[in-house]
């Protein structure tokens, strides 16, 4: 579920930083730049890896801060398709499961669910109406809180623009701006062995 | 900002587990790191409760290379080695077309050998179990 991704950068270290290390300034800074931040088509940033090679740092005119260009390793969070993750149901609406990770959620579509399933509207709970083979039905609710088992079906990324939210011509593009989710990842359940850990225990 | 390889290789939830844990020790004294406390800790509180809080560089090794034999593909031994499959149903989901790859003795010996490389994952399940009867 975590990966390496090799980056470059031009690291700016401001003079107040000049007292300390070199390496431990360009490593606060890039951390500062990129922890819990999805990068497009690369995924969530979780902390820097390593630093794999600094050049020299140069100094422009006009501005005190040093230059330097580093190249680096970052861990990042993008599961791969049909990868198994453990997670913990978070809440559930008529959209679907959404599953967290604690530092990420994961959302289930109704039509990723374990067939037939329905949407309990006082319990506000995704219902699996396990058929028991003798024509009767047996509900097996998935309730928040509960540990669960999906594979990884899909993956989107959304490009935001920080910039509409200063200036909101539209409001109604604005509101959309601010719902957009950069990275969203899907699951499904819709597989024997897949649910809650509690189904398939024995 | 320029991404030189986007994905240059995988990691493992102990390998980042493991540093995380050294990072968050070696920080105390930065304050100014943004985001990096809020999502290391969220990351650690979830790697700390899932089987590879327990796992060893040497069971690792040991374990992949006990598996060798069986032609996984590289990410199906990453998720053996990140949830270790307790049943045989979880070895069907975890490996691509397992019914026709794996017989079932095959599937058995999977199950053994995980579950001497990780002792730990069963027992925590064996523990479970009469709380939640």
């Amino acid at each position: 579920m975590f990966i390496l991704v090799e980056m470059k950068n031009v690291t700016r270290i401001t003079p107040n930083l000049f007292n300390i290390k070199l390496n431990d300034a360009i490593a606060s800074e890039l951390n500062k730049k990129l922890a819990n931040k999805v990068v497009l088509n690369v995924g969530l940033c979780i902390a820097l890896y390593d630093i794999t090679s600094l050049q020299e740092s140069f100094i422009f005119p006009g501005d005190g801060s040093s230059h330097t260009r580093v190249s680096f390793r970052y861990i990042v969070f993008r599961p791969f398709a049909e990868e198994i993750l453990l997670g913990k149901i978070r809440c559930s609406s008529a959209e679907g499961v959404h599953v967290s990770l604690g530092f990420y959620d994961i959302i289930i579509p109704p039509t990723y669910l374990q067939h037939p399933s329905r949407f309990d509207e006082t319990e506000q709970a995704w219902v699996w109406e396990y058929d028991t083979g003798d024509g009767s039905k047996h509900d097996l609710f998935m309730d928040a809180g509960e540990s669960i088992r999906l594979k990884v079906t899909a993956e989107t990324f959304n490009e935001t623009c920080p910039s509409t939210a200063f200036v909101p011509i539209a409001t109604d593009s604005a509101e959309k701006t601010e719902n957009k989710t950069p990275y969203i990842i899907t699951g499904s359940i819709n597989e024997p062995g897949l649910g809650l850990l509690t189904w398939w225990d024995n | 900002m320029e991404i030189v390889n986007s994905n240059s290789s995988q990691l493992s939830n102990y390998e980042v587990l493991k540093h995380l844990q050294q990072l968050k020790d070696g920080r105390k004294k930065d304050k100014r790191q943004g985001q990096l406390a809020t999502i290391t800790y969220e990351t650690l509180r979830y790697l700390e409760n899932t089987p590879c809080n327990q796992q060893t560089p040497e069971t690792i090794t040991t374990c992949l290379k006990a598996l060798e034999r069986f032609n996984l593909s590289k990410n199906e031994k990453l998720m053996i080695i990140n949830l270790p499959p307790t049943t045989a149903l979880e070895i069907q989901l975890m490996i691509e077309e397992s019914e026709e790859r794996l017989t079932e003795e095959q599937v058995n010996e999977i199950l053994v050998i995980v579950a001497e490389h990780f002792p730990h994952v069963q027992k925590a399940e064996e523990k479970e179990e009469p709380e939640e009867s």
